[in-house]
């Protein structure tokens, strides 16, 4: 699995795809594991933009609660956004959105953890549109 | 096999409802009739079965013991939780205390509250009876005669005057016992437990409870894939949430509804049953987790359905 990871500011964005399930939940442990190893890769946090993700099984909810207890032993935090509705209910069921905090949208999730990332992503978004 | 039967459901400890809920409940049941008719015996039960299972049933009290009806003439029993006291009474009803029987009973590990009901197993007293205890740690027999040691009880084991005897079964190998052909399976729990396959006339029950699922080891998880492979019925260890298994209780050993539901699809089981439920979860939080699991197990079907369902003391799963 190709997961895309994309640096704002004090903030990293990761985007995995399609299920995330025991055949691939390890690609995104991998795509964490720079923001997890050093505390200047992600200062302020990971987002984990799920809008593309499909299905996420307990091997992959894992890997998020790996992260999780990483990054808050460094003060750091972790969002899950985008959820697409299986995804949410998912969350929902594993009663995860205890682990993780969830929010509507990567930008809602930025802006949340850094002003200097939200500003970061919108400016980006933005060059994007142009 | 048969059917099976729970006498015991509960983990780490017996629990009961209060007086202040029962009466909460008859409130809430009354206030909800006013204005009904309800004239006949068959309408009241019509509308109390209307009310729900959290209201007008309970998961109930009494730690794990499950009976498997093999169709043979022996009963067979999981576990000796404080479930086997009602079961011991329903058995000593049936045949009298001069009919001697055969019990024969698969013991998860030793743990307090799946050896607790022993002590309170009316047949185990009386000669005549046989009783054959099985697993797969060597300190069973010894486990369940210390708990009977004063100053913790005051009735010694060899007050209990059925001829009763214990079997060391190895793990991963077939054993046949009771007609049926029985492999156990050591799964992750303090001091180990095990999980039992039992296969019979075409029949398979698993009996898999206080196994903690770490999700790391994809080998691990195809072990327990191929152990539940195909089963009519996996009574399943589901005492947490995966959120708390995975963080605040990792390395409690158990398990959760979300990864029975996961295992149970791998393997291709025809029913999922959720047991051994958390002591401080009450009917409404229970029945709850039944429906997340419904539909957990909805929205992420990829074959034949799973069916779910909730153990509760008195349930039968006809297989």
């Amino acid at each position: 699995m190709q997961i895309a990871s994309q640096r704002y500011a004090d903030v990293v964005v990761v985007a995995p795809e399609g299920r995330l399930d025991f055949g691939n939940a390890g690609d995104l442990e991998r795509a964490l594991a720079p923001c997890l190893a050093a505390a200047n890769e992600a200062p302020a946090g990971v987002v984990v933009d799920c809008g593309r993700v499909d299905y996420i099984s307990s091997i992959g909810l894992r890997a998020l609660m790996i992260a999780a207890k990483a990054l808050r032993a460094r003060g750091a935090r972790i969002a899950a956004a985008g959820l697409q509705p299986v995804v949410a209910e998912i969350f929902a069921i594993s009663r995860f959105h205890n682990v993780v905090e969830v929010f509507d949208t990567p930008a809602a999730a930025l802006a949340s953890m850094s002003a200097a990332a939200a500003a970061a992503f919108g400016a980006a978004a933005g060059a994007e549109r142009t | 096999m048969k059917l099976v039967r729970f006498w015991g459901t509960r983990g780490s400890l017996p629990v009961a409802l209060t007086a202040s809920e029962v009466r909460r409940r008859l409130v809430l049941a009354v206030r909800n009739a006013r204005g009904l008719a309800l004239p006949t015996d068959g309408d009241v039960e019509s509308y109390v079965d209307g009310l729900g299972f959290a209201l007008a049933g309970t998961f109930g009290g009494h730690t794990s013991c499950v009976e498997i009806e093999t169709g043979g003439p022996d009963y067979v029993l999981c576990d000796l939780g404080s479930g086997v006291r009602p079961f011991g009474e329903a058995a000593l009803a049936r045949h009298g205390p001069r009919a001697p029987q055969t019990y024969h009973v698969f013991m998860s590990h030793v743990h307090w509250d799946h050896i607790m009901g022993l002590p309170f197993f009316g047949p185990a007293y009386i000669p005549g009876n046989r009783i054959w205890i099985y697993g797969g740690h060597p300190e069973l027999e010894a486990a369940l005669r210390r708990q009977m040691d004063p100053p913790s009880f005051p009735v010694d084991f060899g007050v209990m005057r059925a001829d009763i005897r214990f079997r060391h079964l190895a793990p991963d190998v077939p054993h046949d016992v009771a007609g049926m052909t029985v492999t156990l399976l050591r799964q992750r729990h303090a001091g180990d437990s095990y999980g039992y396959r039992f296969e019979r006339d075409g029949r398979t029950v698993v009996y898999t409870t206080d196994s903690e699922h770490k999700l790391s080891e994809p080998d691990e998880t195809r072990v327990f894939v191929d152990f539940f492979r195909g089963a009519d019925l996996v009574v399943f260890d589901a005492m947490y949430s995966l959120a708390e298994a995975t963080t605040v209780k990792a390395d409690w050993g158990h398990s959760s509804n979300v990864v029975g539901v996961e295992l149970c699809q791998l393997a291709g089981v025809a029913q999922l049953c959720l047991f051994h439920h958390e002591p401080a979860s009450d009917d409404a939080e229970l029945a709850a987790v039944l429906a997340d699991t419904r539909r957990l197990e909805e929205i992420t079907r990829r074959g034949k359905p799973l069916k779910v369902c909730a153990a509760y003391d008195g349930l039968e799963i006809r297989l």
